[in-house]
């Protein structure tokens, strides 16, 4: 099969996630979002490793994928204790920094 | 012999410092001090002077060399002493009318309770009048220069509870400024044209030096002279710095100070050599100012005030004498000597009729005062006789030089320079003799001025004058003060004689200043016999005008001219027309530019970075979507640059 069709699928799925974080409202589904904008880029990564023949792009995967995890724990933690003291996980709610 | 001569300046300095720092135990005997100072200084210079006179004339300059003042890479200032003719003349005529009017001061300051204050000013001045005409370089003659500034501005506002003496001695202090700013310029160019301001390298080296240079270092000089010699333009200070005590007046404002300003242009005669059009200035100068000063003195009431016109007239000669180049230099300086003894004379004359008056300054409330002041009247008289030039008297010979020497200028200039100074002999021997009548002839006027009749208007009211309403009682004064005044009369008699008898000044100052004979187109008997008929003239005038008739105590109306020389011939309102609002309305334009245009620039960028940030303020709203948005525009904004550069 032809690897850059998984390319238009990374990109696809980009765009999904990137539309997602900017018109969603709960930080649970931005979030999940984010992930799906992660995930993308790590399908291109593996798509080019291949399209190349070495095995860059599959390393660099690997590390995303650890980021990723970390960041959940961190961004779950923040979004869990932000719904705990105003009941309400909408990310325009939580908009007090500002001028 | 050398060693001595920084012993001129420590005598008075010493002096001064004494005086000024020792505080009330020296009130009893401050003024014994000072005089004593003066003497030694005086003393000290004697000695020079017959030192002097021992040895040769081409070898009769000395030099001392203290310290080097300011000794740094190519700039070297010394403090180093030249003492050659020139300023041996000087120095015994500061130290010797100097010492007269201390023991003067004695007498006349009797009764003023900071005496000792008064003898440490004077002190102050003879120490920075010796520096000036002993210094060796311009830059000490500078501090010398600013020394006697100072000392006439503390002495015109000696009384300066008087709002008008404190006012005086501010407007001589700042007219003053301006001239010694001219020194200090002429000074710098003259380090950066010579690279050196000493007198011998500068004055030796004026041969190799274009003639653009020399005429504007002249220039300077002269706006230095016309400051401090109070010549036309800068000749407003003199007549307010009468409001000093009248011994101030005779030493810095008739004998000494104001002449420095001719020893400036002698002294730098061989720059004005070099730059004809810088000479042909000062001439000018002396010639204005010479008819200036003469027409004030014929409209002044007030008796110090008229003869500071005349003051101002004489050192007009001088300046005009020194302009004229080798041909003058000479007489310029002689007619200074002569003008020290009978001006100075002439003031302390002013001084004691005053003292014997309750401190009375106007004339027409004088009269017939020589049956009460014999001493003052006939000491006044013979300088009255010596500065309208009567023959045989001091002024005759060294006036009537200048007036030679004027028309041996040569061409139209000569006429024309010559026919003012006659001109001027004649206003001289005018309002002098006016002087003379007011004050000593006639009917006693102070008898009735002195009961306020409701006729007269509220001319001169009490406060002004200094004196009080009761009738005054003319008494002679003590011998403090009228002895220095033969003393002084003694000189305005004979010194001229003894000066011009064999050309002894002439051959004693040839050595310093060159002397040319010039061509004269009119014979030395035909300028004499003029100068004796105007003077006539004038004297006729005057007598007809004074004499005859009795003098009203207030003052008439008088023509036009008249009044314009009651006011100083406008002087003051010149200045203040022309300096003064528009000074005001170029400092108002100014501060409107400022305000309009350097502020509108600053205050614009800041309100403008003002609003700019302002409206940047609201992209922070805390929507952490809207940053996304911001940041994923970002992101494709970047990444279609990118590819477009590559698709170019």
């Amino acid at each position: 099969m032809n690897p850059v069709n998984y390319l238009y699928l990374a990109a696809l799925l980009f765009t999904i996630g990137a539309s997602g974080v900017l018109i969603r409202r709960n930080a649970i589904v931005v979030f999940m979002c984010i992930e799906l904008m992660l995930n993308a880029c790590n399908l291109a990564f593996v798509a080019f490793s291949r399209m190349h023949g070495n095995l860059d792009g599959q390393i660099i995967a690997f590390f995303t994928m650890v980021v990723a995890a970390a960041e959940v724990v961190v961004g779950l933690a923040i979004i869990v204790s932000l719904f705990r003291s105003r009941h309400s996980a909408s990310v325009d709610d939580a908009s007090l920094m500002k001028l | 012999m050398e060693n001595l001569i920084a012993l001129l300046i420590a005598a008075p300095l010493l002096g001064a410092a004494v005086l000024l720092c020792g505080g009330r135990r020296l009130d009893r005997t401050g003024h014994w001090i000072g005089t004593l100072l003066a003497g030694a200084s005086f003393v000290v210079g004697v000695v020079l002077f017959t030192d002097m006179l021992g040895r040769g004339a081409e070898d009769r300059t000395l030099h001392q060399r203290l310290f080097s003042w300011i000794p740094v890479e190519g700039f070297q200032a010394d403090v180093a002493f030249q003492l050659d003719q020139l300023s041996m003349t000087f120095v015994l005529l500061i130290t010797g009318v100097g010492t007269l009017i201390h023991i003067y001061s004695i007498g006349y300051m009797e009764h003023d309770e900071r005496r000792r204050r008064f003898f440490g000013y004077l002190n102050l001045f003879l120490a920075a009048m010796l520096l000036l005409v002993i210094a060796d370089n311009y830059l000490l003659l500078y501090v010398g220069w600013e020394g006697v500034g100072l000392a006439s501005y503390l002495l015109i506002g000696f009384w300066q509870h008087k709002p008008s003496a404190a006012t005086a001695a501010k407007k001589a202090f700042l007219v003053n400024r301006v001239g010694d700013m001219g020194l200090s310029i002429a000074i710098m160019l003259m380090f950066t044209t010579f690279g050196t301001f000493a007198f011998g390298p500068v004055l030796g080296s004026t041969g190799e030096t274009s003639e653009g240079k020399l005429t504007a270092i002249g220039l300077m000089l002269l706006l230095a002279a016309c400051g401090k010699s109070a010549q036309v333009p800068l000749q407003s200070w003199l007549g307010d710095a009468m409001e000093g005590p009248t011994p101030v007046s005779a030493l810095i404002h008739a004998a000494t100070m104001v002449t420095a300003g001719v020893y400036l242009i002698v002294r730098s005669g061989a720059i004005f050599d070099g730059a004809p059009d810088a000479q042909l200035a000062v001439v000018v100068v002396g010639a204005v100012t010479l008819l200036f000063g003469a027409i004030v003195g014929c409209a002044k009431d007030d008796i110090k005030k008229a003869l500071a016109g005349s003051t101002m007239s004489q050192i007009g000669y001088m300046i005009l004498a020194a302009g004229l180049g080798p041909v003058g230099y000479v007489f310029a300086i002689m007619h200074l000597v002569t003008h020290g003894f009978f001006k100075a004379g002439l003031f302390l004359g002013a001084g004691s009729v005053m003292h014997g008056m309750n401190d009375e300054v106007d004339m027409r409330k004088y009269g017939g005062l020589r049956k009460y002041m014999p001493v003052t009247f006939v000491t006044f008289g013979l300088g009255y006789l010596a500065i309208i030039g009567f023959p045989g008297l001091s002024g005759f010979f060294s006036k009537d030089k200048i007036i030679e020497a004027a028309f041996a200028k040569g061409g139209t200039e000569g006429w024309i320079l010559g026919s003012v100074a006659l001109l001027g002999a004649a206003i001289t021997a005018f309002y002098m003799t006016r002087v003379m009548l007011l004050t000593f002839f006639g009917e006693e006027r102070w008898r009735h001025a002195a009961t306020p009749s409701p006729a007269e208007p509220d001319v001169e009211p009490a406060a002004e004058t200094g004196g009080d309403h009761s009738e005054p009682h003319p008494h002679e004064s003590p011998r403090s003060m009228t002895v220095p005044m033969i003393v002084l009369a003694f000189g305005s008699v004979f010194a001229g004689g003894f000066f011009s008898i064999g050309d002894r000044f002439l051959h004693w100052l040839e050595p310093v200043t060159g002397h040319d004979h010039g061509h004269a187109p009119v014979s030395a008997t035909t300028v004499t016999a003029a100068t004796m008929v105007v003077l006539v003239v004038g004297v006729a005038i005057a007598w007809a005008m004074y004499g005859r008739r009795p003098v009203p105590a207030v003052a008439p109306r008088g023509s036009l001219l008249t009044r314009a020389a009651r006011r100083d011939l406008l002087q003051d309102d010149f200045n203040h027309v022309v300096l003064v609002r528009g000074g005001e309305h170029l400092t108002r334009s100014l501060v409107y530019v400022d305000h309009t245009l350097v502020d509108g620039v600053v205050n614009g960028t800041a309100a403008s970075m003002g609003g700019l940030s302002g409206r940047l303020r609201t992209l922070q709203n805390g929507y952490a979507r809207s940053y996304a948005v911001s940041m994923f525009g970002g992101a494709v904004v970047l990444i279609a640059a990118t590819l477009l550069m590559r698709a170019v």
